[in-house]
């Protein structure tokens, strides 16, 4: 059994094709989505109409321009020039303060403020305006004592994720889909190597017995990945600041399950291909896929047709994804999500009756 | 059964899948030392007989004992007690040569020092002590087959089966390989090998031929030879398939 987990380790450290997917993958997919694929806005060109130009309007201005997320775009006069501009490219938003600002600010009346965006790029345009909400919300309450109710400008919370920071819900997301890839790929395709080179035949004639053989070829893996794991962890941890918020010990335990069901998965994969290609191809298909379209990674469940959400529920990393969310942003107990790590185990015993299931077939 | 002269007893050894017989009756013994030579065409079921005999599948019926031990009930003490080598060579290809002999030697519950024992005196046999560290994938073919040989045989094993051996290796590889499993049969393992290179089955002591799941022949190559009046077993085997077909 040692010689055996030995001889896993010395197979993988050996190729270079192996070392790359498990180490430089969390690397460089943790930096990818942390500094390229990003959410955030910063440096967007957005103009000001300021019809006021009183002190009170000139302060909101400056307060928009100091918070870092915005830099004077093309200087615009008057309304009718912001379509313009914004199919120029050369604003993305437009601040339009009304005449008399600071007077009804001084007689309490509620004077407002338009935020117009170019929502051509939605996303970008829904960030933009919570950000100068946020902003503008925050300065009219410099301006009035507490009690009254000031300049009532709409007001957005971002919750969990108070600055929208994106890496925040990627994190998640790319360890399930690392844990997913080392476990599952790596093992079904390193089982299916051993059947299609042949020793898998000469195992099976040893006196090691078939649990053993699978146990033997499992275990390098569950240690990697749990590696892994951890490495992105701390990586977002001390890069990008994200925090767990719940017991590092719960997500640690949850993670253990989820390499389980991934590995069993894997172990299920291999039962039913016979060479490596076919096992990366039902990996890739079967798993990567649907790992990232359908778990709620990058697209909201809520929003697909109903026959794709029913989709989702058979995906163990929606589960997963729903529960390290949990722990690591809402910092929630076990109570919160004690149904999604039943399912996740449920999952894994089918998978494991399954895969046993096959391999006596196989040798009956 | 409890003849301890032979290692291999088959009696009415009968496999079926479904409505395919694969292995009809079959009833031969195989003696200590001796070298068994298993033949017949593809599809004859010389591999459903060699699963069988190494514990890897259940026979429908029939009276089974390898190294002493059922096949029914005791297929982990079989396991311990023979060897098996497939044409496929069966080492991992970017191991080293001692890494594989320490994989191997630790599945069969080998001690360290008995393993670098055992590695130092085949490599020292082969003349090869030099290679000990070269991976796998960088050697010849025909050192990586004798080498799969050492490995099936390195725990000392009762009875080592050989399935097609020699199978896409040159005539010369080919004759030191047999210099091989006659020095193990001189110590005493007994070598059970399928082949369907009919000059091969001139060195073996006895052979059996199969044909369509039954065994036509089983004798020594020289009273087959002069039973069906053939000059080699090339023709032996000839004149079995067609009386079979």
């Amino acid at each position: 059994m040692k010689q055996f987990v030995i001889k896993e380790f010395l197979h993988i450290f050996r190729d270079v094709r192996s070392m790359v997917i498990l180490f430089g993958m969390p690397l460089v997919q943790v930096l990818l989505f942390g500094y390229a694929i990003t959410n955030e806005v910063k440096d967007v060109r957005v103009s000001v109409i300021d019809q006021s130009y009183d002190y009170a309007s000139q302060a909101v201005v400056n307060k928009l321009f100091a918070s870092g997320y915005f830099l004077k775009g093309e200087h615009i006069n008057s309304t009718r020039e912001i379509e313009e501009s914004f199919r120029k490219g050369k604003n993305k938003m437009v601040v339009v303060i009304e005449p008399g600002f600071a007077g009804k600010l001084e007689t309490g009346q509620q004077p407002t403020i338009q935020l117009i965006a170019d929502a051509s790029d939605p996303n970008t345009a829904n960030l933009l305006v919570s950000y100068a909400s946020g902003i503008i919300n925050a300065y009219s309450r410099e301006l009035v004592p507490a009690g009254n109710i000031p300049v009532i400008v709409p007001e957005s919370r971002m919750l969990y994720n108070p600055s929208l920071m994106s890496v925040y819900m990627f994190v998640p997301g790319i360890i399930t889909i690392l844990l997913m890839l080392v476990s599952a790929m790596m093992t079904s395709i390193s089982i299916a190597r051993e059947k299609e080179l042949g020793t898998m035949e000469v195992l099976l004639v040893s006196p090691l017995k078939p649990f053993q053989i699978v146990a033997g070829k499992v275990m390098p893996y569950v240690l990697l990945s749990f590696i892994n794991a951890g490495s992105i962890l701390i990586l977002s941890y001390y890069i990008f600041n994200v925090p767990i918020n719940g017991s590092l010990l719960l997500l640690l335990g949850e993670t253990i399950l989820f390499i389980l069901l991934a590995l069993s998965l894997g172990i299920f994969i291999s039962t039913i291909s016979n060479n490596q290609q076919t096992a990366m191809m039902l990996s890739m298909f079967a798993l990567m896929l649907p790992t990232i379209l359908l778990s709620g990674f990058i697209f909201p469940i809520e929003n697909m047709p109903a026959v794709l959400q029913w989709f989702s529920l058979i995906m163990p990393p929606r589960w997963f994804i729903t529960i390290i969310k949990s722990i690591m942003l809402k910092g929630s107990g076990i109570e919160y999500f004690w149904k999604e790590t039943l399912i996740l185990a449920g999952m894994t015993l089918i998978f494991i009756l399954a895969s046993v299931k096959k391999f006596k077939i196989r040798l009956a | 059964m409890g003849n301890m002269e032979f290692v291999i007893e088959a009696e009415g050894l009968t496999k079926t899948f479904g409505s395919f017989v694969a292995n009809d009756n079959l009833n031969f013994n195989v003696k200590k030392g001796e070298i068994f030579g298993f033949l017949g065409a593809n599809g004859a079921g010389k591999t459903t007989a060699i699963r069988i005999l190494c514990g890897l599948l259940l026979p429908t019926s029939g009276k089974i004992s390898v190294a002493g031990f059922d096949v029914y009930t005791q297929t982990e003490a079989i396991k311990k007690h023979i060897g098996y080598m497939s044409q496929r060579f069966s080492l991992y290809e970017d191991l080293s040569i001692y890494e594989n002999f320490r994989f191997y030697g630790g599945i069969y519950g080998m001690s360290r020092s008995k393993i670098k024992e055992k590695t130092s005196e085949m490599l020292g046999r082969l003349g090869i002590e030099s290679l000990r560290n070269s991976i796998i994938a960088s050697l010849p073919l025909g050192i990586r087959q004798k080498l799969a040989f050492s490995v099936a045989i390195m725990h000392s094993p009762q009875i080592v089966f050989l399935d097609e051996p020699t199978g896409g290796v040159d005539p010369i590889t080919r004759r030191q390989f047999w210099e091989m499993i006659y020095e193990a049969a001189a110590q005493g393992i007994t070598v059970f090998v399928t082949t369907h290179y009919m000059d091969e089955a001139e060195y073996c002591n006895r052979v059996s031929i199969m044909v369509d799941g039954r065994i036509e022949a089983l004798d020594t190559p020289r009273n087959l030879k002069d039973k069906y009046q053939a000059k080699d077993m090339d023709g032996v085997f000839l004149k079995l398939a067609r009386k079979a077909g």
